[in-house]
């Protein structure tokens, strides 16, 4: 009886795996793919899973899979999902696929804004953008007659106008949770303060009044938000918008459709996107896609095929479905509101995340480094000094200085 | 039993004993005394990324990594003696600190700072650990029998949970206005953040820690308390002595092998505080030794990890470990000699 269910249960699975419905085509050569889990990944998985003989892999800690099991002769995965930073470790280590051949082959769909080139040669496929940009409440702000604040001058005004009125319980949100995070406002700070992070010989550069001034704008703010900020995470500002806690916070576009989530959100209809707010240079705040690479040891025939799943997971049937998913590049996305602050933001020029081997290190160390700024233990110049020095000695180990 | 047989009955252990043990151990000793790195190029390349119309191409000053003719990185190894040991330790700067009697710049330095916190944290929950532990072996010795079955199974859940699970659960019930944290400040009418400074943060580690480990000391404990000669309980009854006295002069020294044994294994792994601050995320307040080693060895996002680094800290940890073991053992090993 049991082993007459389990077969059931399996003939059923197969069956549901074996309706390749949606694809343009019947892929018989196995695929796999590692990527992140986030919403639109799913939603990309789950199309190329249409094509049959596809598994997906959704794993926050892909990061740390990825360089191996690409390195692997064959490679554990065909196809690896990355962002700007992500796919630096796999160029390096040469375990991707120029892409040149199979995009003019099968890649027709493709606009070039989607074809991420490296020394001339196509080494990813973009499918959507991801950038930190303003959140505001639209009723607090127009209750309390405050315009849409523009830069962070305007920000820590308007946070003040509304600590002072008393409407939400923190007037600012932000992912300040030490570490990635935490150095990822940092960089966005800087960004916009148009500073440069490492120079032509992979010295650090970031101890300068720009720097000084990005910290100072970061401690500003700490002052309107909810004191346990060093544990606030992206899910963590999400879930304060969404409860009605906060009144602004310079969030991912990737989490603007999460606010007009009637089954978690209190505050439907009432967060508008605009471009994130401008440093002395450009908008604070840096510009990252993700997107596909196929790795480097796998026959022609198997990369011809992971392609093609691939592109069938990126195409215009499954970002019609999944349309607030995330700001997609893939033709017939429909720009709606949600996609507004990240569009603002790019138009005003927020820069890309200058993504390389020695920002991937000062990145982990301005993460470790600026919470001693933040609670106090340190001022401007010592944290930033600090950090530096702790880039020096872990570029030193990687070998990237002498 | 003769050499052969011996040798036939210890031998697999002690194999096993250096596989597992002796091998990684003197492989973590000799990595840090070596690094090992990737050799660089630098060119110039030209990126293209999208922007959200059109893309943006830059040429960049880029550091790469050779690639041999097989398509793999070209890796040396450099023999760097103490570098390694010097880039934890800080010793000129922690001097420095040292000598002008500066707590804060002393405690700027990472490795000094998770050296702090890891030794309150020890020999803060240790006197906590026994005394709750003996604490609950008493009450479950005077338990009565019928209940006693269910109610050592009530006290010792804490240490079934996994620590980081543990933690967790502990993080969401006062993170921001978790249940417990939002009842104190019903309690107290003001508004409490818990998670907003170290000293709060560390007293929940505390807490959470001897709330997961007290069971087992009293678990052992209270095996203990099995075996302690009612004759002698009871001539102390008739001598007049107070339930305190019998409890100081009788009980304890009985159990005394059983505390340093607890007291071992306690400092042992409290040494090695990790799951704490995983699980209540304290990394940006505090940070142990143990974490130390862990965030050396995480890969950035372009993939690079401190191994040497990750290896000294390591074997100061265990450095750390054998010193505080040193008084107990010391104890052991006279009470050992005294007892033939």
């Amino acid at each position: 009886m049991k082993l007459k269910t389990i077969f059931l249960a399996g003939a059923l699975s197969l069956a549901s795996t074996s309706v390749w419905a949606a694809c343009a085509f019947e892929n018989d050569v196995p695929v796999k793919s590692l990527t992140a889990g986030f919403e639109a990944w799913k939603a990309a998985t789950d199309a190329m899973a249409e094509c049959g003989n596809f598994q997906a892999s959704l794993d926050q800690e892909f990061k740390e899979k990825q360089p191996e099991a690409f390195a692997a002769n064959p490679a554990l995965y065909q196809i690896g999902g990355v962002a700007n930073e992500t796919m630096i470790p796999l160029l390096n280590a040469g375990t991707i696929r120029p892409l040149d051949d199979l995009v003019e082959k099968y890649g027709q769909n493709l606009t070039p804004n989607q074809l991420i080139a490296v020394d001339g040669k196509i080494m990813a496929i973009a499918m959507m953008v991801n950038a930190q940009h303003l959140m505001y409440r639209e009723d607090i702000l127009a209750d309390l007659g405050i315009e849409e604040p523009k830069t962070y001058a305007d920000v820590l005004a308007a946070a003040e106008k509304i600590k002072a009125a008393g409407v939400v319980e923190y007037p600012l949100g932000g992912t300040f949770a030490t570490g990635w995070n935490l150095a990822q406002e940092f960089v966005n700070m800087y960004l916009g303060e148009g500073g440069n992070f490492v120079d032509d010989d992979n010295m650090p550069t970031i101890n300068t009044p720009e720097g000084v001034r990005s910290l100072e704008t970061l401690k500003a703010m700490t002052a309107y938000m909810d004191p346990e900020y060093l544990v606030s995470d992206s899910t963590y500002v999400q879930q304060q918008f969404q409860q009605g806690k906060i009144a602004m916070a310079n969030l991912w576009a990737s989490r603007a459709a999460a606010m007009e989530d009637p089954a978690e959100s209190q505050v439907v209809g009432k967060v508008k996107m605009a471009s994130a707010p401008m440093g002395s240079a450009a908008p604070a705040t840096s510009l990252w896609w993700d997107g596909i690479v196929l790795a480097k040891h796998m026959t022609d025939e198997q990369a011809d095929a992971a392609f093609r799943v691939a592109l069938e997971g990126l195409d215009s049937e499954m970002v019609q479905a999944n349309n607030d998913a995330a700001v997609w590049l893939i033709p017939g996305y429909d720009v709606g509101p949600l996609a507004a602050g990240a569009a603002a933001s790019a138009e005003n020029g927020a820069r890309p995340y200058p993504a390389s081997t020695a920002l991937g290190i000062l990145h982990s160390e301005i993460g470790n480094g600026l919470a001693a700024y933040l609670t106090g233990a340190k001022d401007a110049e010592t944290t930033l000094a600090d950090i530096e020095a702790n880039y020096l000695v872990s570029a030193k180990e990687a070998g990237l200085i002498d | 039993m003769n050499s052969r047989t011996f040798a036939a009955f210890v031998g697999p252990s002690v194999f096993m004993m250096l596989l597992f043990i002796a091998f990684p151990l003197i492989s973590v000793f000799t990595q840090s005394f070596y690094v090992t790195q990737p050799v660089y190029e630098t060119v110039e390349v030209e990126t293209c990324t999208p922007g959200f119309l059109s893309q943006t191409c830059e040429i960049q000053r880029k550091s790469i990594p050779k690639l041999d003719e097989d398509g793999s990185v070209i890796q040396e190894t450099r023999f760097v003696g103490l570098d390694s040991y010097r880039n934890v330790l800080e010793p000129e700067r922690a001097w420095k600190a040292i000598s002008s009697l500066d707590w804060g710049a002393f405690q700027a330095i990472d490795f000094w700072k998770a050296l702090r916190f890891t030794l309150t944290f020890t020999l803060f929950t240790l006197p906590l650990v026994l005394g709750l532990g003996l604490t609950i072996a008493l009450v479950l010795n005077n338990t009565a029998k019928m209940l006693r079955g269910p109610v050592i199974f009530v006290t010792l859940l804490p240490f079934i949970i996994t620590p980081v699970i543990g933690a967790l659960s502990i993080n969401w019930l006062f993170r921001g206005d978790g249940i417990l944290t939002a009842l104190i400040e019903n309690l107290l009418n003001r508004d409490i953040a818990l998670f907003a400074q170290a000293w709060t943060l560390e007293i929940l580690m505390m807490g959470y820690r001897v709330w997961h480990v007290a069971p087992f000391a009293a678990i052992v404990f209270y095996a203990g308390l099995q075996t302690v000669n009612s004759d002698a309980l009871e001539s102390a009854l008739i001598d007049g002595a107070s339930r305190w006295q019998r409890l100081r002069y009788v009980v304890i020294p009985h159990l005394m092998p059983l505390i340093v044994f607890v007291s071992m294994i306690h400092l042992m792994d409290s040494y090695r505080v990790f799951e704490e601050v995983v699980g209540f995320s304290s990394q940006g307040h505090v940070i142990s030794l143990q974490w130390l080693t862990y965030d050396f060895l995480v890969p950035d996002q372009a993939g690079n990890r401190s191994i040497s680094r990750a290896s000294a800290s390591a074997m100061l940890t265990m450095i750390g470990i054998s010193l505080l073991l040193v008084p107990l053992l010391r104890r052991t090993w006279r009470d050992h000699k005294g007892g033939h």
